[in-house]
């Protein structure tokens, strides 16, 4: 499996993606320069950062890059896409995702585990894990706060592109539990077809028993199975 | 030619940062304050001799660029 992550001006957490795909799940793993047009991979990580910046908004220069040109062809091949923290905010800018990324609405950045529960297996991310699934990662953003319209949130939801939901330990959604206001306690989502999925929290940062926390990987382990056996 | 594009949060969009600054605002005694919102101004010069056609071109970088109609409304100002 080739396994592509996505660099642009500002990425900061492309590294750590590269050793989740070569070194934990032995993918064959590249960086793809954003003034590529061309994505040879049948998984693309878009990763976490600072992309330009995050001037004017999270994500908004990113969206225009030539490889975000090629990524949204890859992604109407219904290969999967995951976008990461900034990633994710890049994803909703380009119009792959639907939402907004506000800033939180404690005004603060948020570095520390959450629970997130799996409210969807309609991604290839998740299509293995039971829903109710509950994974523990971390979260490190100012600007996490999912914003979505009512009638918006009404078709994903009941498309089943809400993936990821912030929760307790117990698994329940509660304001509490919810770290930085975001509508329907939304951590995840996916388009449509299922194979582009988005999210604020790191999987690539609970990986590894080294790491403590090995949560993040079973987003791909299903993934990695599929592709071996086809 | 030189525009002023001012982008604001819609107004049903929660804006944490203009209400932090509102609580400031009140903790300095300007206890009438109704409200407060934070927006950006972008200052755009371009080079077009048609005032028209120079107006229409920055609403286009405000469509494609300097907004997001998800959350932002904007509007131009010829300077």
């Amino acid at each position: 499996m080739k396994i592509g992550v996505l660099v642009f001006p500002g990425s900061n957490c492309d590294y750590d993606c590269y050793h989740l795909a070569a070194q934990v799940l032995g993918a064959e793993a590249s960086f793809i320069w954003h003034e590529e047009s061309h994505i040879n991979a049948d998984l693309v990580i878009v990763p976490g950062g600072f992309s330009y910046g995050d001037y004017l908004r999270c994500g908004a220069i990113a969206r225009f890059t030539p490889v975000m040109e090629a990524l949204r062809n890859f992604s109407d091949l219904g290969k999967p896409v995951i976008g990461i923290c900034n990633g994710f905010q890049i994803l909703v800018e380009s119009g792959l995702l639907s939402g907004t990324l506000l800033r939180n609405t404690g005004l603060r950045f948020l570095c520390k585990d959450v629970y997130l529960r799996v409210d969807s297996n309609a991604t290839p991310f998740t299509s293995h894990l039971a829903l109710g699934s509950i994974l523990r990662m971390p979260i490190a953003h100012n600007e996490g706060n999912y914003f979505v319209s009512r009638d918006e949130y009404s078709r994903l939801n009941s498309n089943h592109q809400i993936v990821l939901r912030y929760c307790d330990a117990s698994g329940a959604s509660r304001a509490e539990s919810n770290p930085n206001g975001s509508y329907e306690h939304i951590a995840g989502v996916c388009n449509a077809r299922g194979n582009v999925l988005g999210m604020m929290p790191h999987p690539e940062r609970a990986s590894e028993v080294l790491l403590g926390n090995q949560d993040g990987l079973r987003l791909f382990t299903g993934l990695l199975k599929q592709t071996v056996l086809a | 030619m030189k525009f002023l594009v001012r982008v604001m949060p819609k107004a049903d969009v929660l804006d944490p940062q203009g209400e932090a600054v509102g609580k400031a605002l009140r903790k300095l005694a300007f206890s009438s304050l109704t409200s407060v919102r934070v927006g950006k101004s972008i200052e755009i010069d371009i080079q077009e001799p048609d005032a028209r056609l120079a107006e229409a071109k920055v609403k286009t970088m405000a469509d494609k660029l300097l907004c997001n109609a998800n959350v932002e409304t904007y509007s131009i100002q010829a300077l």
